[in-house]
C-alpha cells in the first residue's frame, strides 16, 4: 500500500501546468487526491508522471457574482460548503458537500477533482447539472468551454483531452429566494449514494412553479436529467399529488446495475427520492438531509 | 512504463510538525504519514487502511484536518503540521480530550484514537457546544472497531463541556 515511483511537479501557474501535460507522456493531473492517492497507494494507477495543482493559487476562488458564480477548481469542497455566499444564493451546494465523504476528505477534495473523477455516484457533478453548469477547460489550444451536459465522455471518462484541464466552473445562479435540495441514499453516512437527487425550484407567490430542474446521481456514467419531470413540475402548483406524478416519471429511467444495487432498485429509488427532494425543497434549508 | 526504484524523485522539505521544524529528504511518492512515522519518529500516527476510508491517520495540516494516508510529504513541504503527539499542553499536561477519553473508557486498543483526537480538536473549534448528533456525525470518518463508540461520543460531549468552562471538573 504505497505509491508506486513516479516523477512529481508542482508548477505554481496553470501555463506551466498545461505546458507539462502536453510535453510528458502518462501524466496525472493530482487535486485533492482524496480519489487518486487512494488509487496511487493500491496501485490500480502507475503514472509515469504526476503534476499536482495543489501550488497554483489561480485555480482557487469563489466569485460573488449576482450574475454568473464561477468557482474555481482547485477550490477545497470544505470552502464551497462554507462560504456564506453560496449558502445563501446557492444553498445546494452546502446541502450536498454534507453528504461528500467526511470533514477530513472535503477539507482536501475540491470541486475539480469530483468532477473530473466522474464517479457516478458522485453528488457534485449532479448539483452542477441541475445549474446548467458550463466548465472551463484549458490546454495547449487555449481555453474552451464544455456544457456539464456533454461534459461526461463515459464511465469516470470527462470529455477533455490528455493535455486539457479543467481551471473553473460556472453558472448563472437561481433567483433569490429560490428553492433546493439534495437528498440521497447511501448504506451509511459519508459512503459512496446508490442513488442522489438534486432538486431546484423557482416558484411564484402563489406556489406556482415557474422552473423546474432535477438530476440524478448514481443511475448511469454521469448526472441524469429527468425532464419529464420537470415539465410536469413547471407550471403547476405544487402538492402532494404533483409531486408524486412528476417523481412516477423516474421509475422507468435506464438505471445501471452493479454489485450495490439491481436497476429496479436504482429505479425505485429514483422515483422515491425524487418526491422526497422536491418535498424537502419546498419544506426549507437543510429538509434533505433529514430524509 | 514506470521507474525504477532506484530512479525515484527525490526532494528536500521543510515541516513544522507540533511546532518544531524539520528538513527532510524524501522521496516524492512517500506519503505525509510515513513521513512522520518512518522519517520523523512520530508513531503517534496511525496507519490502518491507508486508502483514505479510516481516520487513523489524521493529522492537522495548517490547522485542517486530512488524512496524512492521502497526501505526499512534498505537499506538505512549508506547512505546520499537527499530530496526537501535539496535542497536550506543552508542560505535558494532556488535553481536555485526552482527559475525557481516559476517563470515558473512550479507547481500548487506542489504534483508532490518534486519528480521533486530532478530527475532534478540529470540530470542536469550530462546534464548541455540540449535541449528540452532532457528534456522532463528526466522528463518522473515523472508525472504531473496539469501543462501540459509546464512550467516545461521552467522552467528547464531555471534553467540549470542558473546554467551554475549563475551571468546571468532569460532570460524570
Ligand atoms: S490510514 Fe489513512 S484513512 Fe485509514
Ligand atoms: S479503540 Fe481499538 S479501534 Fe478504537
Amino acid at each position: 500500500m504505497k505509491p508506486p515511483p513516479f516523477h512529481y511537479y508542482d508548477p505554481g501557474t496553470v501555463q506551466e501546468a498545461i505546458a507539462l501535460l502536453g510535453s510528458l507522456d502518462n501524466a496525472k493531473l493530482l487535486a485533492g487526491g482524496q480519489s487518486l492517492m487512494p488509487m496511487l497507494n493500491m496501485r490500480y494507477v502507475l503514472p509515469d508522471h504526476v503534476i499536482d495543482l495543489n501550488r497554483i493559487p489561480e485555480l482557487s476562488h469563489i466569485d460573488e457574482s449576482e450574475d454568473r458564480i464561477v468557482i474555481g477548481a482547485m477550490t477545497r469542497q470544505r470552502e464551497i460548503e462554507r462560504s456564506e455566499f453560496l449558502a445563501r444564493r446557492c444553498p445546494i451546494f452546502r446541502e450536498a458537500l454534507i453528504q461528500v465523504g467526511h470533514r477530513q476528505t472535503r477539507n482536501r477534495g475540491t470541486i475539480g477533482g469530483s468532477l473530473c473523477h466522474l464517479d457516478p455516484a458522485a453528488e457534485l457533478p449532479a448539483v452542477l447539472a441541475a445549474l446548467d453548469a458550463t466548465i472551463h477547460v484549458t490546454g495547449p489550444q487555449g481555453s474552451r468551454e464544455v456544457p456539464i451536459a456533454e461534459f461526461p465522455a463515459f464511465y469516470m471518462t470527462p470529455a477533455i483531452e490528455l493535455d486539457e484541464l479543467v481551471t473553473s466552473i460556472s453558472f448563472e445562479p437561481w433567483p433569490e429566494g429560490h428553492k433546493s435540495a439534495f437528498v440521497e441514499f447511501a448504506r451509511r453516512p459519508g459512503d459512496f449514494a446508490i442513488v442522489g437527487v438534486a432538486a431546484l425550484l423557482a416558484t411564484n407567490d402563489a406556489g406556482e412553479v415557474l422552473r423546474a430542474a432535477v438530476t440524478l446521481a448514481g443511475v448511469a456514467a454521469g448526472p441524469v436529467r429527468c425532464s419529464a419531470a420537470e415539465e410536469q413540475l413547471v407550471g403547476a402548483g405544487i402538492g402532494d399529488d404533483l409531486i408524486r406524478v412528476a417523481a412516477e416519471t423516474c421509475r422507468d429511467i435506464d438505471a445501471m446495475e452493479d454489485v450495490h444495487a439491481p436497476s429496479s432498485y436504482r429505479q425505485h429509488l429514483a422515483a422515491e427520492l425524487v418526491a422526497r427532494a422536491v418535498q424537502a425543497a419546498v419544506d426549507g434549508p437543510g429538509a434533505g438531509l433529514s430524509r | 512504463m514506470s521507474m525504477t526504484p532506484e530512479a525515484t524523485d527525490r526532494r528536500s522539505i521543510s515541516v513544522t510538525v507540533n511546532g518544531q521544524r524539520h528538513d527532510v529528504d524524501v522521496e516524492t511518492r512517500l506519503t505525509l504519514a510515513d513521513c512522520l512515522r518512518h522519517r520523523l519518529g512520530l508513531t503517534g500516527t496511525h496507519l490502518g487502511c491507508e486508502h483514505g476510508v479510516c481516520g487513523a491517520c489524521t493529522v492537522l495540516v495548517n490547522g485542517n484536518t486530512a488524512r496524512s494516508c492521502l497526501m505526499l510529504a512534498v505537499q506538505a513541504d512549508g506547512a505546520e503540521i499537527a499530530t496526537v503527539e501535539g496535542i497536550a499542553s506543552e508542560n505535558g499536561e494532556w488535553h481536555p480530550l485526552q482527559k475525557a477519553f481516559h476517563e470515558h473508557h473512550a479507547l481500548q486498543c487506542g489504534f483508532c484514537t490518534a486519528g480521533i483526537l486530532t478530527s475532534m480538536v478540529e470540530f470542536l473549534q469550530e462546534n464548541p457546544d455540540p449535541d449528540e448528533p452532532e457528534v456522532r456525525e463528526a466522528l463518522s470518518g473515523n472508525i472504531c472497531r473496539c469501543t462501540g463508540y459509546q464512550g467516545i461520543v461521552q467522552a467528547v460531549l464531555d471534553a467540549a463541556r470542558r473546554l467551554r468552562s475549563p475551571n468546571q471538573e468532569s460532570s460524570s
